[in-house]
C-alpha cells in the first residue's frame, strides 16, 4: 500500500508574530516553526493503516522553503514515515497552486493508494488545500475524518453540524482530511529521530511539478495587527449583584442580544 | 454591471443567518444576485431568498443529491456558477460549504478567499481580509488570475437586512447531475443537539475544567436554553470525556465568532483564545483575577462560577421576558 501524506510547517501558536515594515508579510525570523497539529493526525493515520496491512510506504511531501520544511518532513520521518518529498519555494503559494504543486509532484511518483492530510493548517485556517488537490487529481475526498475504516471499501466519517456525522463509502485511490479524534499521534522515539536523518528525502523544483508562482490565484497583502480591544471592564459585587450587572451591559451596552 | 452568486443554505423552513447576511451584502452592492440552492427540499427555500434580495434563485433539488455527496453537490453548484455568468461567489462558511467550495473554485480554474471576516462589494470589486496565525494579524486577500472570485465569509459578520415580502425572484431548476459513483453518503447520524452549530452560533457558553464534572454542565445548558445559545468548552474537558470533540472550541476544536461568547471556569489559555477571539462580547466567569483570559474579555467577574452561572440565568430569564 502506497501512502503519500501532505504536511504544511506552521508556526507554532506560542510564537510572536511580527508584521514586515512593508506589510507584505510576516516576519520569519525569530519564529518557532512545528508541522501543523492536524498534519499530525494524518502522519499517524497513515502509519496505522500501512501497520495494519503489513506492508507499503508513507511518503510525507510539503511544499516550502526547502532548509525550513525540511524539518516538519524529518519530523514526521521520525514518527514512522518511509520517505520524504520537498518542493522547493521561497515563493508564498496560494492554496490553488500549493495543491497543484502537490499534484503534480505525487503524479510523477506513479501508482498510489491513498494521500492524507490535515483538515486545515491553523495558520492560514484556508482548509482548502486538501479539496484542490483532490479536484486536481480527480479523486474522491472525503474531508474533517474523525473516523476511518479500511475493509474492502474505505468507510471514513465525517463531523458535520452540531456533532452529527455523515458516513462515506469510497472507491479507490482518495484523498483523506484528518481531523482531531481520528487518533492519538505517537510521539517520535529517539531511535526514530536518528533513523530519520538517514531515511531518503527527494528535492523537487517547483517548476518540476508544472507550477508558476507567478500565476497566484489569490495573494496575501496589506498583513496589520488586529485593532486593540478595549481594556476588560471588570464587575464588582457578589454574585447576584455580578449577574444583574453583566445582564445590563450586555443587553443595554454592548446590545448583542 | 457583474453579478453576483449567492450559495444559500436553510435550518428547516428558515434561511441560515450566514446566508441572509450575504444576500444582503450583496443586495446592498446594487449589483444583480443570483442565489443558489442545492438539496432535496431546498426549493421551498427559493422564495425566501427572493425576499432577501435575490432577482434569480437556481435550483437543484433532487431526492437523488442525498443528504450531501462531494460528488454531486460539487457538480451542481460548478453548473450553476457558470451558468449564472457571476465573477463573484459569495458563501458562507458552513461545514457544507467549506467543504464544496475550494472543489468548485478548482474546477472553475480560480482561486478561493476562505475564512474572511471582512467583505466589502462595489460595482465591479470585491474586497476581503481575513484573520492569520490564530487573530494575531489580518491581512487582505486580493484576487489575482482568477475569473471568478470565490468567498467563504465567517458568519455573524455583516448585518442581516429587512426581508421584503412582495419581492419574487425567477426560479430556475437545475437537472440531478452526474456523479463519479466513487464516493457515496451511506449514512447521515444525528448529533445530541439540533441547535445550531458553534460556527454559526450567534451566541456560545463555554465551560472548562472549572465545570469540576459532566454533570455540571447542566447549569451551562440551562444558561444557554435561555439566551437560545449552543454550549462550547475547552479542550480540557473534552479531552476529559465530559462532552464531545466536537464541542471543542480552539485551535484543535472549532474557530468560533459569534457575538457573545461566555467562557465559565477557562483559563485563557492561547490555543483556546485561538479559536474564539474573533468574538464580538467576550464575558469571563473564572475565580482567579489573574486568569489571561481577562486580558481578551469585554466584560469580567472574578467569583465561583456555580454561583454566578445559576444567577446569571435567573438575570436574563427576567431581562429577556421568560
Ligand atoms: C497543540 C495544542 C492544541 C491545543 N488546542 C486546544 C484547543 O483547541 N482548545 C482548548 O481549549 N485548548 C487547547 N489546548 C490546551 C490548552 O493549552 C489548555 O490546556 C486548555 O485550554 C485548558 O483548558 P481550561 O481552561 O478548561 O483548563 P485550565 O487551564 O485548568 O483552567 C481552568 C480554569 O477554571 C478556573 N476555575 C476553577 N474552578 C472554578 C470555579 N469554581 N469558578 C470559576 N472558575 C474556576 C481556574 O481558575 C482556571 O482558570 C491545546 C494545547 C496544545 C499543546
Amino acid at each position: 500500500m502506497k501512502i503519500f501524506v501532505c504536511l504544511k510547517q506552521v508556526p507554532d501558536t506560542e510564537t510572536r508574530i511580527q508584521i514586515k515594515a512593508d506589510k507584505s508579510g510576516i516576519e520569519e525570523n525569530g519564529v518557532k516553526w512545528v508541522m501543523n497539529p492536524y498534519d499530525e493526525f494524518a502522519v499517524e493515520e497513515a502509519l496505522k493503516l500501512k501497520e495494519a496491512k503489513g506492508a507499503g510506504s508513507v511518503t510525507v511531501i510539503s511544499v516550502g522553503p526547502k532548509a525550513r520544511v525540511t524539518e516538519a518532513l524529518r519530523t514526521a520521518m521520525a514518527m514512522g514515515a518511509d520517505d520524504g518529498i520537498v518542493i522547493d519555494s521561497n515563493e508564498p503559494l496560494d492554496t490553488f497552486w500549493t495543491a497543484k504543486a502537490l499534484a503534480g509532484a505525487i503524479q510523477k511518483e506513479g501508482a498510489f493508494d491513498m494521500i492524507f492530510a490535515g483538515k486545515l493548517a491553523i495558520d492560514d485556517n484556508a482548509a482548502s488545500v486538501p479539496q484542490i488537490l483532490a479536484e486536481a487529481l480527480g479523486l474522491p475526498h472525503v474531508t474533517v475524518v474523525t473516523k476511518l475504516t479500511a475493509g474492502g471499501t474505505l468507510v471514513a466519517e465525517r463531523e458535520i453540524e452540531g456533532g452529527a456525522r455523515e458516513i462515506f463509502e469510497v472507491q479507490g485511490p482518495c484523498v483523506i482530511a484528518a481531523n482531531k479524534g481520528l487518533n492519538t499521534p505517537r510521539y517520535a522515539s529517539l531511535p526514530g529521530i536518528m533513523k530519520a536523518k538517514k531515511k531518503p528525502l527527494k528535492e523537487m523544483a517547483l517548476a518540476d511539478t508544472g507550477v508558476q508562482a507567478s500565476q497566484l490565484k489569490t495573494r496575501l497583502k496589506d498583513f496589520q495587527l488586529p485593532p486593540e480591544k478595549p481594556a476588560v471592564k471588570m464587575i464588582a459585587g457578589d454574585a447576584a449583584t455580578q449577574a444583574k450587572e453583566l445582564v445590563r451591559l450586555i443587553m443595554d451596552e454592548a446590545k448583542v442580544l | 454591471m457583474s453579478k453576483i452568486f449567492v450559495f444559500v443554505e436553510g435550518h428547516g423552513s428558515e434561511l441560515k443567518k450566514g446566508s441572509l447576511e450575504l444576500l444582503n451584502a450583496a443586495k446592498q452592492s446594487g449589483r444583480e444576485v443570483i442565489a443558489g440552492l442545492v438539496g432535496p427540499g431546498t426549493k421551498a427555500l427559493a422564495a425566501k431568498a427572493g425576499q432577501n434580495g435575490a432577482k434569480t434563485v437556481f435550483v437543484c433539488d433532487d431526492a437523488g443529491l442525498g443528504h450531501y455527496n462531494p460528488d454531486t453537490f460539487t457538480a451542481a453548484v460548478s453548473t450553476m456558477v457558470k451558468e449564472s455568468g457571476a465573477d463573484v461567489v459569495l458563501a458562507s462558511s458552513s461545514v457544507m460549504a467549506r467543504d464544496l467550495f475550494p472543489r468548485v473554485a478548482a474546477r472553475l480554474d480560480s482561486g478561493v478567499a476562505s475564512d474572511c471576516t471582512v467583505l466589502e462589494l462595489s460595482a465591479s470589486g470585491v474586497k476581503v481580509r481575513k484573520p492569520l496565525y490564530s487573530g494575531k494579524c489580518t491581512a487582505e486577500v486580493e484576487f489575482v488570475n482568477s475569473p471568478v472570485r470565490f468567498v467563504l465569509m465567517r458568519p455573524n459578520q455583516l448585518p442581516v437586512g429587512a426581508a421584503d415580502a412582495a419581492a419574487t425572484a425567477t426560479v430556475r431548476e437545475f437537472p440531478l447531475p452526474a456523479g463519479s459513483g466513487k464516493i457515496t453518503c451511506k449514512e447521515m447520524v444525528k448529533g445530541a443537539s439540533n441547535k445550531t452549530d458553534l460556527t454559526e452560533a450567534n451566541a456560545i457558553v463555554s465551560g472548562g475544567r472549572g465545570m469540576q464534572n459532566a454533570e455540571n454542565f447542566k447549569i451551562l445548558d440551562d444558561l444557554a436554553n435561555t439566551l437560545g445559545a449552543t454550549v462550547g468548552a475547552s479542550r480540557a474537558v473534552a479531552d476529559a470525556g465530559w462532552v464531545p470533540h466536537s464541542m471543542q472550541v480552539g485551535q484543535t476544536g472549532k474557530t468560533v465568532a459569534p457575538s457573545l461568547y461566555i467562557a465559565a471556569g477557562i483559563s485563557g489559555a492561547i490555543q483556546h483564545l485561538a479559536g474564539m477571539s474573533g468574538s464580538k462580547v467576550i464575558v469571563a466567569i473564572n475565580k482567579d483575577p489573574d486568569a489571561p483570559i481577562f486580558q481578551k474579555s469585554t466584560y469580567g467577574i472574578v467569583g465561583d462560577l456555580f454561583e454566578v452561572i445559576p444567577k446569571l440565568t435567573e438575570e436574563f430569564k427576567k431581562a429577556l421576558h421568560k
